[in-house]
């Protein structure tokens, strides 16, 4: 059994994870998900015609945009994890970078969790599986502030 | 020299979830627009077809379709797809075209056929689309997005699940006697809140379901109208088409992200810039607008719409609601048709539909749900990948 990405090269594992993005080399502007390497990319800034990019690993905490659920299962091509289908929170997060990001939030946290402006963190965790493997995804996890813990 | 064009007749096939060639719903609108026109279909020289993705090549190929259905009649042809503003994008193509000259009469159809439940992506891995890997690597569905947008009203401007639940009660109402309508059946909030939650705060009764249906309209160049015999007929003094400004920093069905804005947010969102367009090249104000036809994908969103459309302020949209002013006999009746959550959506036909409303008000003709004295009305919707619309008419 063994863990892998459930998609390549668009954040890292491992201690600190972090999303990874495409920097301009002309103009500096950051995308996320980041530009496909195999082929030409071009900078989506009207005001620049960049096509060389640098990989950059995003912030790792931001700010909740806003925040749902998906409480019946989402069509194919999703996969569901358990069977019955368990539901699962989803955030859009505001990084320093100026991107909001679209994730799912971390298992063993609900809406209930969540609020619009609360700090989040990147993890990775399992997504589903593939065979013998599980398909890694990163994740939004609620940041619990000192002082708070004492209330749980 | 004015931009305007007339619109001679709409039609509509009723929304549905009928299950019939997409073709049937077309031809039935087309001819009701006609109809109500009383134009032939062989003095119409040039047809617009809003494309249909889930219906084949016919679909891919609409405008040709319809015309076949209808006979050749040597017509110039186009097709139109921008999600769910195609049929404003066909309209705008029809408008292009008479107002260099090139045409004088042409008709506009959009008609779809859908699947049950949500709306997933085409088949196949396509691991560079947007639309796929929001499914795949997110389960990030529709109502999902819905939801986010309606989250943040709540977070932000108190709103409360019991007002979206009641700009469904209103709606519901709004279309009792719309014959067009698909659900004529009237909705309590706590109907609303006894239904289930799909994605949190939205229950099942907040969001639109998909659904079968046409509309139809029939453009001409004032002084076509003129010769028919209109002196005075509803016209189009707006479409606005535009697309988005970058950076684009509001999270946008399918995306995954937005664009990254260099540390302050971009004077206006896109679905305001949608709206600020088609008043400006109406010249007309907010403040003008009789009633508006707004794109209710979720109750939630038509208070989004209110405050992007310049008919409130931000975070002011419940106070209206609350108040009624949104309601018909109010101040500024939003959804008189009683909206998507009385028809469901049928993609290519939606756009148009809103037009065929807002046309059936200006003439005093929206039995049972008529805005007195209506001069202007509005539309505006937003589909995927940069698209939206809104168009401007009046009398």
């Amino acid at each position: 059994m063994s863990a892998r990405p459930a998609i390549d090269g668009w954040f890292t594992t491992g201690e600190a994870p972090a999303l990874l993005g495409s920097r301009c080399t002309t103009c500096a502007t950051t995308y996320f998900p980041p530009l496909p390497a195999d082929r030409q990319g071009f900078c989506r800034n009207p005001a620049c015609s960049g096509e060389g990019f640098d990989s950059v690993e995003l912030s790792r905490r931001g700010q909740v945009w806003s925040y749902t659920d998906a409480q019946y299962q989402p069509p194919a091509p999703f996969v569901a994890r358990t069977e019955p289908y368990e539901p699962f929170a989803l955030a859009a997060v505001e990084l320093a970078e100026g991107i909001t990001v679209l994730g799912q939030v971390a298992d063993g946290y609900g809406v209930g969790d969540l609020r619009v402006g609360a700090e989040v963190e990147l993890v990775v965790e399992t997504l589903n599986r593939d065979g013998d493997d599980d398909l890694l995804i990163w994740r939004w996890k609620p940041v619990t502030e000192l002082g708070e813990e004492a209330d749980q | 020299m004015s931009n305007d064009v007339a619109v001679l007749g709409v039609g509509m096939h009723p929304w549905g979830k009928w299950g019939r060639p997409f073709t049937e719903y077309g031809v039935h609108a087309a001819r009701a627009a006609l109809a109500d026109s009383g134009v032939a279909w062989a003095d119409v020289d040039l047809i617009v077809g809003g494309e249909t993705v889930r219906n084949g090549y016919g679909g891919y190929v609409a405008g040709a379709t319809f015309a076949q259905a209808l006979g050749w009649n040597g017509a110039r042809v186009a097709t139109s797809y921008a999600a769910c503003a195609t049929g404003a994008q066909a309209l705008d193509t029809a408008r292009a075209r008479i107002l260099a000259g090139l045409s004088e009469v042409a008709l506009v159809v959009g008609a779809d056929t859908t699947p049950k439940g949500f709306l997933a992506p085409n088949a196949g891995e396509r691991w560079d689309d947007p639309d796929w890997l929001r499914f795949r690597l997110l389960g990030m569905t529709n109502p999902a997005y819905f939801a986010l947008y309606a989250r943040r009203r709540m977070d932000l401007y108190g709103a409360t699940q019991e007002d979206f639940a009641q700009v469904k009660v209103k709606n519901a109402r709004h279309g009792l006697e719309n014959p067009n309508a698909r659900y004529k059946k009237e909705v309590s909030v706590e109907d609303v809140m006894a239904s289930a939650v799909v994605s949190d705060p939205l229950h099942l009764l907040d969001i639109c379901a998909t659904s079968d249906g046409a509309a139809a309209v029939v453009v001409a160049s004032t002084e076509y109208a003129k010769r028919h015999g209109l002196d005075n007929p509803v016209r189009i003094n707006a479409i606005s088409t535009v697309t988005p400004t970058f950076p684009n920093t509001v999270m946008d069905m399918p995306q995954l992200s937005t664009d990254a804005h260099g540390g302050s947010e971009p004077e206006r969102t896109f679905k305001e810039s949608i709206g600020d367009a088609a008043y400006e090249e109406a010249g007309i104000a907010p403040e003008d607008v009789s009633l508006a036809e707004v794109y209710d994908l979720s109750t939630a969103l038509e208070l989004d719409w209110m405050e992007d459309l310049s008919l409130c302020k931000r975070g002011e949209a419940e106070s209206l609601l609350r108040a009624g002013e949104t309601t018909l006999g109010g101040r500024i009746p939003v959804n008189p048709s009683g909206g998507l959550a009385c028809f469901g959506e049928a993609v290519p036909a939606q756009a148009l539909a809103q037009v065929c409303e807002v046309t059936w008000q200006l003439r005093g003709q929206a039995q049972g749900r008529q805005v007195e004295g209506a001069k202007v009305g509005i539309t505006a919707n937003q589909g995927l990948f940069g698209h939206g619309s809104s168009v401007v008419l009046s009398r």
